[in-house]
Protein backbone atom coordinates (compact mmCIF):
# COMPACT_ATOMS: atom_id res chain seq x y z
CA UNK A 1 0.00 0.00 0.00
CA UNK A 2 1.27 3.45 -0.91
CA UNK A 3 2.54 5.52 2.00
CA UNK A 4 1.27 8.82 0.63
CA UNK A 5 -2.07 10.04 -0.66
CA UNK A 6 -2.93 13.06 -2.73
CA UNK A 7 -5.46 15.66 -1.61
CA UNK A 8 -7.03 18.03 -4.14
CA UNK A 9 -8.15 20.98 -2.07
CA UNK A 10 -10.22 23.91 -3.25
CA UNK A 11 -8.49 27.21 -2.50
CA UNK A 12 -10.14 30.60 -2.66
CA UNK A 13 -8.18 33.67 -1.65
CA UNK A 14 -10.51 36.62 -2.15
CA UNK A 15 -7.72 39.18 -1.85
CA UNK A 16 -5.94 37.80 -4.90
CA UNK A 17 -8.35 35.50 -6.76
CA UNK A 18 -11.71 36.07 -8.40
CA UNK A 19 -12.66 32.41 -8.30
CA UNK A 20 -11.64 29.21 -6.55
CA UNK A 21 -8.74 27.10 -7.77
CA UNK A 22 -7.60 23.58 -6.95
CA UNK A 23 -4.35 22.90 -5.13
CA UNK A 24 -2.86 19.45 -4.80
CA UNK A 25 -1.05 18.32 -1.67
CA UNK A 26 0.65 15.02 -0.96
CA UNK A 27 0.29 13.85 2.62
CA UNK A 28 1.33 10.67 4.44
CA UNK A 29 -1.25 7.93 4.20
CA UNK A 30 -2.16 6.32 7.49
CA UNK A 31 -5.08 3.99 7.78
CA UNK A 32 -6.36 5.61 10.99
CA UNK A 33 -6.31 9.10 9.47
CA UNK A 34 -9.46 10.95 8.58
CA UNK A 35 -9.65 13.74 5.99
CA UNK A 36 -9.46 16.31 8.78
CA UNK A 37 -6.15 14.80 9.97
CA UNK A 38 -4.78 15.20 6.46
CA UNK A 39 -5.97 18.84 6.34
CA UNK A 40 -4.33 19.51 9.70
CA UNK A 41 -1.13 17.91 8.44
CA UNK A 42 -1.19 20.30 5.47
CA UNK A 43 -1.86 23.26 7.73
CA UNK A 44 0.95 22.33 10.16
CA UNK A 45 3.61 20.95 7.82
CA UNK A 46 3.04 22.12 4.26
CA UNK A 47 0.95 25.26 3.87
CA UNK A 48 -0.10 27.33 6.85
CA UNK A 49 -2.34 29.54 4.72
CA UNK A 50 -5.02 26.86 4.17
CA UNK A 51 -8.22 27.84 5.99
CA UNK A 52 -10.90 25.46 7.25
CA UNK A 53 -13.16 25.08 10.27
CA UNK A 54 -12.88 22.31 12.81
CA UNK A 55 -13.11 21.83 16.51
CA UNK A 56 -13.96 18.62 18.33
CA UNK A 57 -12.67 15.88 15.95
CA UNK A 58 -15.38 13.55 17.25
CA UNK A 59 -18.51 14.30 15.25
CA UNK A 60 -20.35 16.47 17.73
CA UNK A 61 -19.38 20.11 17.09
CA UNK A 62 -20.62 20.05 13.50
CA UNK A 63 -18.02 22.48 12.18
CA UNK A 64 -15.86 20.37 9.85
CA UNK A 65 -18.47 19.63 7.17
CA UNK A 66 -16.99 19.68 3.64
CA UNK A 67 -17.57 18.05 0.30
CA UNK A 68 -15.37 14.97 0.03
CA UNK A 69 -15.33 13.65 -3.53
CA UNK A 70 -18.59 15.50 -4.11
CA UNK A 71 -20.43 14.17 -1.05
CA UNK A 72 -21.19 16.30 2.01
CA UNK A 73 -19.25 14.72 4.88
CA UNK A 74 -17.98 15.44 8.35
CA UNK A 75 -14.25 15.35 7.60
CA UNK A 76 -13.53 14.11 11.12
CA UNK A 77 -15.47 10.92 10.36
CA UNK A 78 -14.34 10.30 6.78
CA UNK A 79 -11.36 7.98 6.53
CA UNK A 80 -8.69 8.37 3.89
CA UNK A 81 -8.53 4.59 3.69
CA UNK A 82 -11.99 4.56 2.10
CA UNK A 83 -10.64 6.51 -0.88
CA UNK A 84 -7.00 5.37 -1.16
CA UNK A 85 -5.14 5.00 -3.38
CA UNK A 86 -7.18 7.51 -5.41
CA UNK A 87 -6.78 11.21 -4.69
CA UNK A 88 -9.34 12.79 -2.37
CA UNK A 89 -11.05 15.96 -3.51
CA UNK A 90 -11.99 18.34 -0.70
CA UNK A 91 -14.32 21.27 -1.40
CA UNK A 92 -16.30 23.69 0.73
CA UNK A 93 -19.96 22.72 1.31
CA UNK A 94 -22.08 23.49 -1.72
CA UNK A 95 -25.08 25.84 -1.70
CA UNK A 96 -23.25 28.34 0.54
CA UNK A 97 -21.04 31.26 -0.46
CA UNK A 98 -17.32 30.66 0.13
CA UNK A 99 -15.56 33.03 2.51
CA UNK A 100 -12.08 31.59 2.03
CA UNK A 101 -10.73 28.18 0.97
CA UNK A 102 -12.94 25.61 2.71
CA UNK A 103 -14.78 28.08 4.94
CA UNK A 104 -18.40 28.78 4.04
CA UNK A 105 -20.67 31.65 4.98
CA UNK A 106 -23.58 30.33 7.08
CA UNK A 107 -25.36 33.49 8.23
CA UNK A 108 -28.36 32.54 6.15
CA UNK A 109 -28.93 29.44 8.28
CA UNK A 110 -28.20 31.35 11.48
CA UNK A 111 -30.94 33.84 10.58
CA UNK A 112 -33.42 31.12 9.67
CA UNK A 113 -32.95 28.94 12.72
CA UNK A 114 -34.43 31.31 15.34
CA UNK A 115 -37.43 31.94 13.07
CA UNK A 116 -38.72 28.43 13.81
CA UNK A 117 -38.26 28.94 17.57
CA UNK A 118 -36.17 25.85 18.30
CA UNK A 119 -36.72 25.99 22.03
CA UNK A 120 -39.53 25.03 24.39
CA UNK A 121 -42.35 27.53 24.14
CA UNK A 122 -44.86 27.68 27.00
CA UNK A 123 -48.01 29.76 27.18
CA UNK A 124 -47.48 29.90 30.89
CA UNK A 125 -44.46 28.65 32.78
CA UNK A 126 -45.23 26.31 35.64
CA UNK A 127 -44.21 27.79 38.99
CA UNK A 128 -40.95 26.33 40.29
CA UNK A 129 -42.71 24.91 43.33
CA UNK A 130 -44.72 22.53 41.13
CA UNK A 131 -41.53 20.81 40.08
CA UNK A 132 -40.17 19.78 36.74
CA UNK A 133 -41.98 18.90 33.52
CA UNK A 134 -42.07 15.15 33.47
CA UNK A 135 -41.90 12.99 30.41
CA UNK A 136 -42.07 9.26 29.82
CA UNK A 137 -39.40 7.41 27.82
CA UNK A 138 -42.01 6.86 25.08
CA UNK A 139 -42.65 10.60 24.90
CA UNK A 140 -38.92 11.21 24.69
CA UNK A 141 -38.62 8.68 21.86
CA UNK A 142 -41.09 10.69 19.79
CA UNK A 143 -38.63 13.52 19.22
CA UNK A 144 -35.25 12.18 20.33
CA UNK A 145 -34.09 11.39 16.82
CA UNK A 146 -34.66 15.00 15.70
CA UNK A 147 -32.86 16.37 18.74
CA UNK A 148 -29.58 14.78 17.62
CA UNK A 149 -28.98 17.54 15.05
CA UNK A 150 -25.56 19.21 15.37
CA UNK A 151 -26.22 21.98 12.81
CA UNK A 152 -23.39 20.77 10.59
CA UNK A 153 -25.28 21.90 7.45
CA UNK A 154 -24.50 18.76 5.46
CA UNK A 155 -28.23 18.51 4.76
CA UNK A 156 -28.27 22.01 3.29
CA UNK A 157 -25.35 21.13 1.05
CA UNK A 158 -27.20 18.00 -0.13
CA UNK A 159 -30.52 19.77 -0.73
CA UNK A 160 -31.06 20.86 -4.34
CA UNK A 161 -34.19 22.78 -3.33
CA UNK A 162 -32.11 24.97 -1.02
CA UNK A 163 -29.49 25.37 -3.72
CA UNK A 164 -32.11 26.51 -6.21
CA UNK A 165 -34.13 28.67 -3.84
CA UNK A 166 -32.15 30.05 -0.89
CA UNK A 167 -35.40 31.34 0.63
CA UNK A 168 -36.29 27.73 1.44
CA UNK A 169 -36.15 27.18 5.19
CA UNK A 170 -34.14 24.00 4.71
CA UNK A 171 -33.93 20.54 6.27
CA UNK A 172 -32.25 21.08 9.65
CA UNK A 173 -34.38 24.07 10.66
CA UNK A 174 -37.62 22.22 9.87
CA UNK A 175 -36.43 19.04 11.63
CA UNK A 176 -35.59 21.13 14.70
CA UNK A 177 -39.01 22.78 14.60
CA UNK A 178 -40.51 19.30 14.51
CA UNK A 179 -38.27 18.24 17.41
CA UNK A 180 -40.00 20.85 19.60
CA UNK A 181 -43.47 20.29 18.15
CA UNK A 182 -43.29 16.64 19.18
CA UNK A 183 -42.09 17.48 22.68
CA UNK A 184 -44.90 17.08 25.23
CA UNK A 185 -43.59 20.06 27.21
CA UNK A 186 -43.89 22.41 24.25
CA UNK A 187 -46.85 24.59 23.30
CA UNK A 188 -45.32 26.52 20.40
CA UNK A 189 -46.40 24.46 17.39
CA UNK A 190 -48.92 27.08 16.30
CA UNK A 191 -46.31 29.84 16.23
CA UNK A 192 -43.91 27.62 14.30
CA UNK A 193 -46.64 26.68 11.85
CA UNK A 194 -47.09 30.35 10.93
CA UNK A 195 -43.49 30.45 9.79
CA UNK A 196 -43.37 27.03 8.20
CA UNK A 197 -46.72 26.90 6.43
CA UNK A 198 -45.41 29.48 3.96
CA UNK A 199 -44.31 28.34 0.55
CA UNK A 200 -40.66 28.75 1.57
CA UNK A 201 -41.34 26.68 4.67
CA UNK A 202 -42.34 23.08 4.23
CA UNK A 203 -44.12 23.31 0.87
CA UNK A 204 -40.98 24.04 -1.10
CA UNK A 205 -39.61 20.58 -0.23
CA UNK A 206 -39.99 18.05 -3.04
CA UNK A 207 -38.74 15.12 -0.95
CA UNK A 208 -35.46 14.49 -2.72
CA UNK A 209 -34.48 12.73 0.49
CA UNK A 210 -30.75 13.47 0.25
CA UNK A 211 -30.78 15.43 3.52
CA UNK A 212 -31.61 12.21 5.34
CA UNK A 213 -29.07 10.21 3.33
CA UNK A 214 -26.15 12.49 4.25
CA UNK A 215 -27.08 13.22 7.89
CA UNK A 216 -24.24 11.99 10.13
CA UNK A 217 -26.60 11.88 13.13
CA UNK A 218 -29.49 9.98 11.49
CA UNK A 219 -31.88 12.84 12.15
CA UNK A 220 -34.05 12.14 9.06
CA UNK A 221 -35.04 15.72 8.17
CA UNK A 222 -36.88 14.50 5.05
CA UNK A 223 -39.19 12.41 7.22
CA UNK A 224 -39.71 15.32 9.60
CA UNK A 225 -40.75 17.58 6.72
CA UNK A 226 -43.24 15.06 5.30
CA UNK A 227 -44.79 14.54 8.74
CA UNK A 228 -44.99 18.29 9.09
CA UNK A 229 -46.77 18.58 5.75
CA UNK A 230 -49.34 16.01 6.84
CA UNK A 231 -50.13 17.83 10.08
CA UNK A 232 -50.14 21.22 8.32
CA UNK A 233 -52.61 19.88 5.77
CA UNK A 234 -54.87 18.57 8.54
CA UNK A 235 -54.69 21.93 10.30
CA UNK A 236 -55.57 23.66 7.07
CA UNK A 237 -58.67 21.52 6.56
CA UNK A 238 -59.71 22.00 10.16
CA UNK A 239 -59.46 25.78 9.96
CA UNK A 240 -61.20 25.71 6.59
CA UNK A 241 -64.09 23.52 7.69
CA UNK A 242 -64.38 25.06 11.13
CA UNK A 243 -63.36 28.71 10.83
CA UNK A 244 -65.14 29.37 14.12
CA UNK A 245 -62.81 26.93 15.88
CA UNK A 246 -60.29 28.35 18.25
CA UNK A 247 -57.49 30.29 16.58
CA UNK B 1 -29.77 34.69 0.68
CA UNK B 2 -32.49 36.97 1.85
CA UNK B 3 -30.48 40.09 2.37
CA UNK B 4 -27.68 41.75 0.52
CA UNK B 5 -24.57 40.55 2.29
CA UNK B 6 -22.56 43.06 4.22
CA UNK B 7 -18.99 42.91 3.03
CA UNK B 8 -16.27 43.60 5.52
CA UNK B 9 -12.52 43.91 5.14
CA UNK B 10 -12.18 40.31 6.29
CA UNK B 11 -14.28 38.80 3.61
CA UNK B 12 -14.43 41.39 0.90
CA UNK B 13 -15.71 39.08 -1.81
CA UNK B 14 -17.58 35.92 -1.03
CA UNK B 15 -17.59 33.51 -3.87
CA UNK B 16 -21.09 32.43 -4.82
CA UNK B 17 -21.53 29.25 -6.80
CA UNK B 18 -24.41 28.77 -9.14
CA UNK B 19 -26.42 25.56 -9.29
CA UNK B 20 -25.89 23.93 -12.66
CA UNK B 21 -28.97 23.52 -14.86
CA UNK B 22 -28.02 19.86 -15.06
CA UNK B 23 -27.60 19.43 -11.28
CA UNK B 24 -29.77 16.34 -11.41
CA UNK B 25 -27.06 14.54 -13.38
CA UNK B 26 -24.47 15.12 -10.67
CA UNK B 27 -25.49 12.28 -8.38
CA UNK B 28 -27.31 9.02 -9.02
CA UNK B 29 -29.75 9.80 -6.21
CA UNK B 30 -30.60 13.13 -7.87
CA UNK B 31 -31.14 11.36 -11.18
CA UNK B 32 -33.48 8.86 -9.55
CA UNK B 33 -35.31 11.80 -7.98
CA UNK B 34 -35.83 13.61 -11.27
CA UNK B 35 -36.97 10.37 -12.96
CA UNK B 36 -39.43 9.84 -10.10
CA UNK B 37 -40.75 13.37 -10.58
CA UNK B 38 -40.96 12.89 -14.36
CA UNK B 39 -43.33 9.98 -13.76
CA UNK B 40 -45.98 12.70 -13.39
CA UNK B 41 -45.91 13.36 -17.14
CA UNK B 42 -46.42 9.66 -17.85
CA UNK B 43 -49.31 9.45 -15.40
CA UNK B 44 -50.94 12.31 -17.28
CA UNK B 45 -50.35 10.41 -20.54
CA UNK B 46 -51.98 7.30 -19.07
CA UNK B 47 -55.09 9.30 -18.18
CA UNK B 48 -55.30 10.69 -21.72
CA UNK B 49 -54.79 7.18 -23.17
CA UNK B 50 -57.58 5.87 -20.91
CA UNK B 51 -59.95 8.71 -21.75
CA UNK B 52 -59.41 8.07 -25.47
CA UNK B 53 -60.31 4.45 -24.80
CA UNK B 54 -63.51 5.39 -22.99
CA UNK B 55 -64.38 7.71 -25.84
CA UNK B 56 -63.79 4.92 -28.38
CA UNK B 57 -66.02 2.53 -26.42
CA UNK B 58 -68.72 5.16 -26.32
CA UNK B 59 -68.54 5.93 -30.07
CA UNK B 60 -69.13 2.36 -31.23
CA UNK B 61 -67.58 -0.99 -32.18
CA UNK B 62 -65.59 0.44 -35.11
CA UNK B 63 -64.03 3.16 -32.99
CA UNK B 64 -63.21 0.66 -30.26
CA UNK B 65 -61.51 -1.64 -32.79
CA UNK B 66 -59.60 1.33 -34.21
CA UNK B 67 -58.49 2.21 -30.69
CA UNK B 68 -57.27 -1.36 -30.07
CA UNK B 69 -55.40 -1.34 -33.40
CA UNK B 70 -53.86 2.02 -32.56
CA UNK B 71 -52.76 0.74 -29.18
CA UNK B 72 -51.18 -2.27 -30.93
CA UNK B 73 -49.02 -0.13 -33.23
CA UNK B 74 -45.31 -0.50 -32.46
CA UNK B 75 -44.92 3.18 -31.59
CA UNK B 76 -47.73 3.10 -29.02
CA UNK B 77 -46.46 -0.14 -27.52
CA UNK B 78 -43.04 1.44 -27.01
CA UNK B 79 -44.59 4.58 -25.54
CA UNK B 80 -46.68 2.49 -23.16
CA UNK B 81 -43.74 0.28 -22.16
CA UNK B 82 -41.81 3.41 -21.20
CA UNK B 83 -44.90 4.68 -19.39
CA UNK B 84 -45.19 1.36 -17.57
CA UNK B 85 -41.60 1.73 -16.36
CA UNK B 86 -42.36 5.18 -15.00
CA UNK B 87 -45.67 4.31 -13.32
CA UNK B 88 -44.07 1.31 -11.62
CA UNK B 89 -41.21 3.58 -10.54
CA UNK B 90 -43.82 5.96 -9.15
CA UNK B 91 -45.62 3.18 -7.29
CA UNK B 92 -42.46 1.66 -5.81
CA UNK B 93 -40.98 4.99 -4.69
CA UNK B 94 -44.35 6.10 -3.38
CA UNK B 95 -44.85 3.02 -1.24
CA UNK B 96 -41.27 3.12 0.02
CA UNK B 97 -41.56 6.76 1.07
CA UNK B 98 -45.06 6.54 2.52
CA UNK B 99 -43.85 5.52 6.02
CA UNK B 100 -41.85 8.78 6.20
CA UNK B 101 -44.96 10.94 6.17
CA UNK B 102 -47.25 8.53 7.97
CA UNK B 103 -46.32 7.62 11.48
CA UNK B 104 -48.87 5.18 12.80
CA UNK B 105 -49.28 4.39 16.46
CA UNK B 106 -50.79 1.13 17.59
CA UNK B 107 -51.41 0.58 21.29
CA UNK B 108 -49.05 3.38 22.23
CA UNK B 109 -46.20 2.08 20.11
CA UNK B 110 -44.84 3.32 16.80
CA UNK B 111 -45.55 0.87 14.01
CA UNK B 112 -42.24 0.13 12.22
CA UNK B 113 -41.97 1.92 8.88
CA UNK B 114 -41.39 -1.31 6.96
CA UNK B 115 -44.77 -2.64 8.04
CA UNK B 116 -46.48 0.40 6.56
CA UNK B 117 -44.57 -0.11 3.32
CA UNK B 118 -45.51 -3.81 3.27
CA UNK B 119 -49.15 -2.91 3.88
CA UNK B 120 -48.95 -0.59 0.87
CA UNK B 121 -47.43 -3.30 -1.31
CA UNK B 122 -50.12 -5.69 -0.12
CA UNK B 123 -52.85 -3.24 -1.07
CA UNK B 124 -51.18 -2.79 -4.46
CA UNK B 125 -51.20 -6.53 -5.07
CA UNK B 126 -54.86 -6.85 -4.08
CA UNK B 127 -55.96 -3.87 -6.19
CA UNK B 128 -54.03 -5.17 -9.21
CA UNK B 129 -55.47 -8.65 -8.81
CA UNK B 130 -59.04 -7.38 -8.58
CA UNK B 131 -58.68 -5.18 -11.67
CA UNK B 132 -56.97 -7.98 -13.62
CA UNK B 133 -59.73 -10.44 -12.72
CA UNK B 134 -62.45 -8.00 -13.76
CA UNK B 135 -60.83 -7.31 -17.12
CA UNK B 136 -59.59 -10.80 -17.96
CA UNK B 137 -62.58 -12.94 -17.00
CA UNK C 1 -51.13 36.43 10.90
CA UNK C 2 -49.84 33.92 8.40
CA UNK C 3 -50.75 34.41 4.79
CA UNK C 4 -53.42 32.01 3.64
CA UNK C 5 -51.99 29.64 1.11
CA UNK C 6 -53.64 26.83 -0.79
CA UNK C 7 -50.45 24.73 -0.78
CA UNK C 8 -51.93 22.38 1.88
CA UNK C 9 -54.91 21.66 -0.38
CA UNK C 10 -52.71 21.11 -3.43
CA UNK C 11 -50.41 18.86 -1.46
CA UNK C 12 -53.30 16.81 -0.08
CA UNK C 13 -54.67 16.31 -3.59
CA UNK C 14 -51.16 15.45 -4.77
CA UNK C 15 -50.80 12.85 -2.04
CA UNK C 16 -54.21 11.30 -2.44
CA UNK C 17 -53.73 11.23 -6.21
CA UNK C 18 -50.31 9.67 -5.73
CA UNK C 19 -51.76 6.81 -3.72
CA UNK C 20 -54.54 6.21 -6.24
CA UNK C 21 -52.14 6.38 -9.18
CA UNK C 22 -49.70 3.98 -7.50
CA UNK C 23 -52.39 1.45 -6.61
CA UNK C 24 -54.45 1.36 -9.79
CA UNK C 25 -52.53 2.65 -12.78
CA UNK C 26 -49.74 0.06 -13.25
CA UNK C 27 -52.09 -2.90 -13.74
CA UNK C 28 -54.45 -1.02 -16.05
CA UNK C 29 -51.57 0.20 -18.16
CA UNK C 30 -50.01 -3.26 -18.20
CA UNK C 31 -53.25 -4.71 -19.56
CA UNK C 32 -54.38 -2.02 -22.00
CA UNK C 33 -50.95 -0.79 -23.03
CA UNK C 34 -48.98 -4.03 -23.25
CA UNK C 35 -50.86 -7.30 -22.67
CA UNK C 36 -53.86 -6.69 -24.97
CA UNK C 37 -51.91 -4.95 -27.78
CA UNK C 38 -49.31 -7.75 -27.84
CA UNK C 39 -52.09 -10.33 -27.97
CA UNK C 40 -50.99 -12.02 -24.72
CA UNK C 41 -54.63 -11.97 -23.68
CA UNK C 42 -57.76 -10.99 -25.50
CA UNK C 43 -59.06 -7.49 -24.93
CA UNK C 44 -62.61 -7.33 -23.54
CA UNK C 45 -65.24 -6.93 -26.23
CA UNK C 46 -66.91 -3.58 -26.82
CA UNK C 47 -70.15 -4.83 -25.21
CA UNK C 48 -68.25 -5.99 -22.15
CA UNK C 49 -66.44 -2.65 -21.90
CA UNK C 50 -69.67 -0.74 -22.34
CA UNK C 51 -71.29 -2.81 -19.63
CA UNK C 52 -68.35 -2.18 -17.33
CA UNK C 53 -68.05 1.54 -17.94
CA UNK C 54 -71.82 1.96 -17.85
CA UNK C 55 -71.98 0.76 -14.25
CA UNK C 56 -72.31 3.74 -11.89
CA UNK C 57 -69.60 2.43 -9.57
CA UNK C 58 -67.11 2.04 -12.42
CA UNK C 59 -67.94 5.51 -13.60
CA UNK C 60 -67.38 6.91 -10.16
CA UNK C 61 -64.11 4.98 -9.91
CA UNK C 62 -62.91 6.18 -13.31
CA UNK C 63 -63.79 9.78 -12.50
CA UNK C 64 -62.00 9.76 -9.15
CA UNK C 65 -59.00 7.87 -10.53
CA UNK C 66 -58.58 10.18 -13.53
CA UNK C 67 -59.06 13.51 -11.77
CA UNK C 68 -56.94 12.60 -8.77
CA UNK C 69 -54.15 11.22 -10.97
CA UNK C 70 -54.27 14.43 -13.03
CA UNK C 71 -54.09 16.69 -9.98
CA UNK C 72 -51.25 14.58 -8.64
CA UNK C 73 -49.37 14.80 -11.91
CA UNK C 74 -50.00 18.56 -12.24
CA UNK C 75 -48.57 19.29 -8.80
CA UNK C 76 -45.51 17.14 -9.28
CA UNK C 77 -44.84 18.36 -12.78
CA UNK C 78 -45.02 21.93 -11.56
CA UNK C 79 -42.18 21.28 -9.13
CA UNK C 80 -40.26 19.28 -11.75
CA UNK C 81 -40.32 22.36 -13.96
CA UNK C 82 -39.24 24.58 -11.06
CA UNK C 83 -36.33 22.38 -10.04
CA UNK C 84 -35.29 20.62 -13.20
CA UNK C 85 -35.26 23.63 -15.48
CA UNK C 86 -34.84 26.42 -12.91
CA UNK C 87 -37.72 28.43 -14.31
CA UNK C 88 -39.48 29.37 -11.10
CA UNK C 89 -39.82 32.95 -12.35
CA UNK C 90 -42.40 31.66 -14.84
CA UNK C 91 -44.49 30.67 -11.82
CA UNK C 92 -47.89 31.89 -13.07
CA UNK C 93 -47.45 30.37 -16.51
CA UNK C 94 -46.41 27.01 -15.05
CA UNK C 95 -49.34 26.97 -12.63
CA UNK C 96 -51.74 27.79 -15.43
CA UNK C 97 -50.30 25.05 -17.63
CA UNK C 98 -50.19 22.36 -14.92
CA UNK C 99 -53.34 22.92 -12.87
CA UNK C 100 -55.25 24.41 -15.81
CA UNK C 101 -54.44 21.35 -17.90
CA UNK C 102 -55.52 19.03 -15.08
CA UNK C 103 -58.82 20.88 -14.69
CA UNK C 104 -59.56 20.88 -18.44
CA UNK C 105 -58.87 17.15 -18.68
CA UNK C 106 -60.97 16.52 -15.55
CA UNK C 107 -63.91 18.32 -17.15
CA UNK C 108 -63.44 16.20 -20.26
CA UNK C 109 -63.48 13.09 -18.05
CA UNK C 110 -66.75 14.22 -16.47
CA UNK C 111 -68.37 14.95 -19.84
CA UNK C 112 -67.21 11.63 -21.32
CA UNK C 113 -68.46 9.56 -18.40
CA UNK C 114 -71.70 11.52 -18.27
CA UNK C 115 -72.52 10.62 -21.86
CA UNK C 116 -71.88 6.90 -21.62
CA UNK C 117 -75.21 5.28 -22.48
Amino acid sequence: MADTISLQVIRYRPESETEPTTQEYTVPFRKEWVVLDALNYIKDQIDGTLSFRWSCRMGICGSCGMMVNGEPKLTCATFLADYAPNPVRVEPLTNFPIVRDLVIEMSDFMRKLPRVKPWIVRDQEKPLSEGEYRQTPEELDEYKQYSMCINCLLCYAACPVYGLDPHFMGPAAIALAQRYNLDTRDEGSKERMEELSQHEGIWGCTFVGECTAVCPKHVDPAGAIQRYKLSAAMDWFKSFLMPWGKK
Amino acid sequence: MNETPIYTEYHPRWYRRRVSTYWWLERSSYLLFILRELSSAFIAWFVVFTLLGIRAVKLGPDSYQAYLNWAASPFLIIVNLVTLFFVVLHAATWFNLAPKAMVVHWRGRKVPGEWIAYANYGAWAVASLVIALILLI
Amino acid sequence: MAKRTIEPLLWTLFSAGGVIAALFIPIQLLLFGVVFPLGLAEAPSRERMLGLIGHPLTRLYLFVMCTMALLHAAHRFRFTLYDGLQIKHLNELINLFCYGGAIVLSIWTLVLLWHIP
